[in-house]
């Protein structure tokens, strides 16, 4: 095998990826009437920003070599708490919301990680049972049905539109920008490309693995709870039965980005581009007026495209087997 | 019936792995009505070898042949067809089966697509009753058996599958001396029935008692191979250690200094009241059998493994760690044996692996000075010259040598002063073997004290200043450098004493 440098385990953006959103938007430049108007363009960046917001947490989740299935429950349950909070605090609704929203949120993460990281469940399973439990609870506490009728102000940040640009989609930009400055440039972001590459190895280097886990849960849940109130206060109320099947858009975003399921591989830039992909294909395919069965069917060939993709650059990155011994 | 006459002959077995040639020119003679025993070291290519014969590795070179037909297997597969069966140490039985379906194991008699239980059960008793197996029921799930019940079956797998040649690896490592006992008796019938044995073992009184001829590889090479009767223990012992002491190994340049470690009737997992103290400047080495607590040792001192009995004292105070973290954090390291598994992330690059355990001292406010991290990181890989074309590069395309040098680069950096080394140089060349060998010694000569785990004796005994024999979880012996010699510690080691 030779020694060629590679750009880090975290191969920069995925050229192929880029391209392949490029020349996707080229044609349906051309096929979808109305794609490349300006007003498309921010549509489908607002069409984006929730799932964008969940999918980095969801990054640093599976680069951990783990997976959070709760998050689109959580986005239902802290938007319904949030909208419950604005109503409850007239004095100050908007705060009480988000403040809620996040706190609600970070509260799932910090059950998803404890389970994970200290009594060692697998994520998949408490994930799951996550998922049912902040769907049950976000019914019941709406008696199952969407809180409206809310202060003006709860709904002002997530319906504004700041130089024409809607408010979510700043928040998904700072959101990214974020994330990949902590997943990049901070001790806690080698810490958690460390665990997923190799637990134990980190581990007897002196990582404490599992709080590591156990934060990135909880970072997650915090996200989710962003994610939820941003939804929330865009729709100006909280909705039980919103972020239904989120978790696997988002994933499927991640996975198209080419974070590799096994962990301690892939970046957000690629994460970013993985949900613009799919959110380009899906608006595109709308406007060009593909029946919407055919489009899932178009996202589950994209899903294993890209799978198959990581599969073989994953191969060729794998040492020989070296096994020799007594 | 069996294997009357089989005649398996390797020549001229060569294969190589990255950074070792594991068989070097390897023939070898197996027959019917033989226990033919292959001694060696732990990396004297044992394994390779059988492997090789069994189908489960391809050689690079070099022919197989049965009764003077040339044979090339592509899998054990291939092997099986031929009556050639290999008895794993780790038994691949599946374990919620019973005894009678795990024995005849695709091959069950069946009608109409249907298995015939009460045949199953009738064949499989006729197997283990052939083999004195009496007391073994066949309707148990091989998962509640004990490791000799479950070794039996597999053995009796190989019989019912007609097996002509049983290569058995290491099978006493499992089993207590009853248990051993009764093995040797299956071994004998299988012999008396014409079957080929090779008995894979290090445990010289397993080949006493069972060997018609022996082979001994050392560093993939036979060395010798003759009659049992011929070779004496002491032999044995002298063909598989073989290699000249003490000739290139580094000494040290001054006496040793104060105490910095003191183990005080230590227990931990295997580890039972082990007292062991460590100098500054000194290399201690531990040898000892796979499976005698060498390991654990290291592990317990190293904070990845919890200590069950005594105490432990650095400079004077107490210390017990609770996880790797605080042994890093007072300067204790440790290189663990695979480093693969456990001491590197592969598919990261040389600079997050060297830099993983001094980030903080690498960082401001959680934010790491990446220009300073370059800096420290390109510091200890061109101190240990680990050679590569920039520290971006991926650790999982370097090679043995270089790998366990990003480690030792790991704890430079992190300042650790009491380095734990557990096997250093295995898959390693000999090249790069001598230079890991002159960067330990620079370690203890600047002042570092030095835990070494070997299982090449010439190079434990060489690289020493005192050397610790571990046998069964306890310290044996520990002896100064003038008085460990090969045959002084081997017996030690091995418990024929």
């Amino acid at each position: 095998m030779s020694a060629v440098p590679k750009a880090r385990w975290q191969r920069a953006a995925d050229y192929a990826l880029v391209a392949a959103t490029i020349v996707e938007a080229a044609v349906f430049a051309f096929v979808a009437p109305g794609f490349g108007s300006v007003a498309n363009l921010i549509n489908i960046a607002l069409s984006i920003a929730v799932t964008g917001i969940l999918a980095v947490g969801m990054t640093a989740v599976i680069l951990t070599g783990g997976i959070d299935l709760s998050v689109g429950s959580v986005v239902a349950l802290t938007g319904t708490a949030s909208a419950m909070a604005a109503a409850a605090v007239p004095a100050a609704p908007a705060t009480a919301a988000i403040v809620t929203a996040l706190l609600v949120g970070v509260l799932t993460g910090v059950v998803n990680g404890t389970f994970v990281a200290y009594l060692r469940v697998q994520p998949f399973v408490a994930t799951l049972a996550v998922l049912t439990i902040a769907r049950g609870i976000a019914f019941i506490i709406s008696g199952g049905r969407s809180i409206g009728n809310l202060p003006a102000s709860f709904g002002a940040l997530g319906r504004a539109v700041p130089f024409g640009i809607p408010a979510p989609v700043y928040v998904f930009a700072i959101v990214t920008a974020a994330g990949a400055f902590v997943l990049n440039r901070t001790v806690f972001g080698r810490r958690v490309y460390a665990t997923g590459g190799n637990p134990e190895a980190s581990w007897l280097a002196g990582v404490s693995t599992q709080r590591v886990i156990w934060l990135v849960y909880a970072l997650n849940g915090l996200l989710a709870g962003l994610g939820g109130w941003t939804l929330a206060s865009r729709l100006g109320a909280g909705v039980p039965n919103s972020g239904l099947q989120y978790e696997l858009d988002v994933i499927a975003a991640v996975v198209v980005g080419g974070t590799s399921l096994a962990g301690g591989r892939g970046t957000i830039a690629g994460t970013v581009w993985g949900t613009l992909f799919i959110g380009v294909l899906t608006n595109g395919l709308n406007l060009a007026n593909v029946d919407p069965y055919v489009q899932k069917i178009a996202l589950g060939v994209v899903i294993l495209i890209a799978a198959v993709g990581d599969r073989i650059s994953g191969r060729t990155s794998g040492g020989p087997g070296t096994g020799h011994g007594t | 019936m069996l294997g009357s006459g089989v005649h398996l002959s390797a020549s001229g077995l060569t294969k190589r792995y990255p950074g070792v040639l594991a068989l070097n020119d390897v023939s070898i003679d197996i027959r019917g009505g033989e226990v033919h025993a292959v001694a060696g070291e732990n990396g004297a290519g044992k394994s390779t070898l059988m492997h090789s014969l069994a189908g489960a590795t391809l050689p690079d070179s070099g022919t197989l042949s049965i009764d003077g037909v040339t044979v090339r297997f592509r899998s054990p597969r291939d092997a099986q067809a031929l009556g050639i069966r290999m008895i794993h140490q780790e038994l691949n039985l599946v374990p919620d089966m019973t005894v009678a379906e795990n024995v005849l194991l695709g091959d069950e008699p069946s009608r109409g697509g249907i298995v015939d239980r009460k045949q199953l059960d009738a064949r499989a008793r006729a197997v283990l009753d052939r083999l004195g197996q009496s007391s073994l029921p066949t309707s148990v799930p091989v998962g509640r058996l004990s490791l000799a019940e479950r070794q039996m079956t597999e053995i009796a797998k190989a019989v019912a599958a007609d097996a002509r040649v049983v290569i058995m690896d290491e099978p006493t490592a499992i089993l207590a001396q009853d248990e051993a006992e009764a093995l040797f008796r299956v071994v004998d019938q299988l012999r008396a029935a014409g079957v080929a044995i090779v008995y894979v073992s290090h445990r010289l009184d397993d080949m006493a008692r069972l060997a018609d001829r022996v082979t001994v590889l050392r560093d993939g090479q036979v060395v010798d191979s003759k009659p049992a009767s011929e070779l004496a223990r002491d032999d044995i012992v002298r063909l598989m250690i073989g290699r000249e002491l003490a000739a290139g190994y580094p000494l040290p340049r001054g006496t040793p200094g104060d105490e910095v470690l003191r183990l005080e009737d230590v227990s931990s997992g295997l580890v039972t009241g082990a007292s062991v103290s460590l100098r500054r400047g000194e290399i201690v080495g531990v040898v000892g059998l796979v499976g005698s607590g060498r390991t654990e040792l290291a592990r317990a001192i190293a904070g990845a493994a919890p200590i069950t009995a005594g105490h432990m004292e650095l400079d004077g105070a107490p210390y017990r760690p609770r996880s790797p973290r605080d042994a890093i954090d007072v300067g204790i390291a440790l290189l663990p044996e695979d480093r693969k598994r456990q001491g590197l992330v592969l598919i990261a690059a040389i600079r997050d692996n060297v830099s993983l355990a001094s980030l903080k001292s690498l960082s401001h406010a959680g934010v790491i000075d990446r220009g300073r991290e370059g800096e420290a990181v390109s510091h200890w890989t061109t101190a240990l010259s680990v050679r590569t074309p920039s520290i971006e590069t991926t650790v999982g395309s370097l090679s043995g040598g270089n790998q366990q040098k990003v480690v030792l680069a790991r704890w430079m950096l992190a300042k650790a002063r009491i380095i734990l080394f557990d096997e250093p140089t295995r898959g390693i060349d000999v090249g790069a073997k001598a230079e890991i060998y002159a960067l330990m010694r620079q370690l203890a000569d600047d002042g570092a004290a030095l835990l070494v785990i070997s299982s090449d004796l010439p190079e434990a005994l060489g690289m020493s200043d005192r050397v610790v024999v571990m046998r069964n979880g306890r310290i044996a012996a520990t002896l100064p450098r003038t008085e460990a010699t090969a045959e002084r510690v081997a017996p030690l080691m091995l418990g024929t004493t």
